[in-house]
């Protein structure tokens, strides 16, 4: 049984008949969507560049011919490890052997930000979209990759936006000063009023007649704003696994071969932490990619066509107006930036991240092939050291 | 078998280049794929298909 009909959710369900198992299949997801991408939701879909049409991964056909029961529409409520079975949203119950988690995470909210925007699904971006056109304002909180994105898009419809980020720079975190102070150059470039530091953090909501009409922030201006969208991180969808036991406090903890502590019981997706054995680490991922390749390898594990443990190099990428930042490694937590091609002034460049005396990321501005000869050297977690004699 | 992909949705992950390198390549500068052979030879025909089912974009299609 696989929960949650999202990339990873699919990826496992065509693994598992791809690599030739026949037998009982069901596939529950809350949304009442066949699975869809979500990356083109805050770039494409919500400029109109694509139709909601155009983000399908499975058609009804598709799903006829993989032999699976599915029920859209339909949440998991709990489960029932001892006997074997789920509780549905409907009141229905439903044994499984084996089970696959991959239930993705549902956006952060801020106290008091009830009622205002969040993107993570279809109608989220449909719902936002009918509120987007030139003239009216945006308040976009939170300075991450979705919120980055949500402004570039609404800029590109005409809309003011402001976008607010209480870190020093945008995207600083994720992937360092250098690459978030350009990517900031580059929204102001456009148009967009950002605000970053303490100061840019919401302290009060402002309401008229019961529609949002702005923000106050921390440093006491007060922005006056159409709409906001909060964009401020998530949470992993688990509440479904509570009576389970298994430690849900960062994600569905898994070992390395991304089964849980409930043998039989694995997790996919946004929603598993496993035991990454190439980094040493518990980590999880939110990235496209990712979803894509676990859903792959935990099929083939469940089916025992793999006694290796799932190690992939992280990929993701971003789009900004034109430009596509794309990186593999993990980024975040990095002590050092390098740039080892081109220039960040130029917005043509390939930058190097240092964590203690390793190498864990690297990425690349309009540099794609340059990139990706750096993947290997990520995957092996090579010394800087060696790295600074060869470039 | 044919292959077939859709530059407009590819966003240059290079999964398929990884997977098989024999029949994807990926332009120099946004990483946009380039298919190398749309009839791939037989031994390479198990790497399209793991490809069609890891491209984040859904970007590469099996069309006969
Ligand atoms: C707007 C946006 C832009 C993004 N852009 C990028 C990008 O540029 N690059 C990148 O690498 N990644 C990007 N991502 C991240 C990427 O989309 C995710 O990593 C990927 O979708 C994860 O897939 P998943 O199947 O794990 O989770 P999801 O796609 O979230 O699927 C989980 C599904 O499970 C359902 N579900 C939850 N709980 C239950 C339950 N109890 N019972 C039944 N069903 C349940 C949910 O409704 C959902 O449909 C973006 C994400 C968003 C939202
Ligand atoms: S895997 Fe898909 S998205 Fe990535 S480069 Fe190939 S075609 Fe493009």
């Amino acid at each position: 049984m696989v929960v949650g009909a999202g990339a990873a959710g699919l990826a496992t369900v065509t693994g598992l008949r791809g690599n030739g198992f026949e037998g009982p299949l069901t596939w529950i997801g809350a949304e009442a969507e066949l699975p869809y991408d979500r990356p083109p939701l805050s770039k494409e879909v919500l400029t109109g560049a694509r139709t909601p049409d155009q983000i399908r991964l499975c058609s009804p056909e598709k799903v006829a011919e993989l032999g699976v029961d599915l029920r859209l529409g339909t949440t998991v409520t709990s489960v029932d490890v001892d006997g074997r079975k789920v509780m549905l949203s409907d009141g229905g119950v439903l044994p499984f052997g084996s089970l696959v988690a991959a239930t993705g995470v549902t956006p952060r909210t801020l106290p008091g930000s009830e009622g205002v925007h969040t993107v993570r699904t279809l109608d989220d971006v449909m719902a936002l979209r009918a509120e987007l056109s030139p003239g009216r304002r945006l308040i976009v909180i939170g300075g991450g990759f979705l919120g980055t994105e949500l402004a570039a898009a609404a800029r590109s419809l005409g809309t003011e936006v402001v976008l607010l980020e209480p870190e020093p720079v945008p995207l600083g975190l994720a992937i360092g000063a250098e690459v978030g102070t350009m990517v900031a150059d580059l929204h102001r470039e456009h148009g967009v009023d950002v605000r970053t530091g303490p100061g840019a953090a919401v302290a009060r909501w402002h309401a008229s007649r019961g529609a949002f009409d702005g923000v106050t922030l921390r440093d006491g201006s007060a922005i006056a704003g159409d709409l906001a969208v909060v964009a401020v991180g998530s949470v992993p969808a688990t509440s479904w696994l509570a009576a389970t036991g298994i430690d849900c406090a960062a994600g569905v903890r898994c070992d390395e071969f991304c089964e849980t502590a409930v043998p039989g019981v694995y997790a996919v997706g946004d929603v598993s932490s496993w035991y990454h054995t190439g980094f040493g680490a518990q980590i999880r991922l939110e990235h496209r990619t990712n979803a894509g390749e676990q859903g792959l390898y935990v099929a083939r594990r469940m089916l025992g066509l793999t006694s290796e443990p799932f190690t992939p190099v992280p990929y993701f990428w971003s789009d900004q107006y034109d430009l596509k930042i794309q990186a593999y490694g993990v980024l975040r937590g990095h002590d050092e930036v390098r740039v080892v091609d081109g220039t960040i002034v130029d917005r043509e460049f390939v930058v190097l991240y240092r964590r203690g005396s390793r190498l864990v990321g690297v990425l690349g501005v309009r540099r794609a092939r340059a990139l990706r000869q750096w993947r290997a050297q990520v995957a092996a977690g090579a010394a800087w050291s060696d790295i600074l004699a060869t470039t | 078998m044919k292959v077939e992909v859709d530059k407009e949705k590819c966003c240059g992950a290079g999964q398929c280049v990884m997977i098989a390198p024999d029949v994807f390549d990926q332009g120099d500068g946004d990483g946009v794929v380039i298919l190398l052979r749309d009839t791939p030879a037989p031994e390479h025909r198990d790497g399209v298909r793991e490809a069609v089912a890891v491209c984040p974009a859904a970007a590469i299609a099996i069309v006969g």
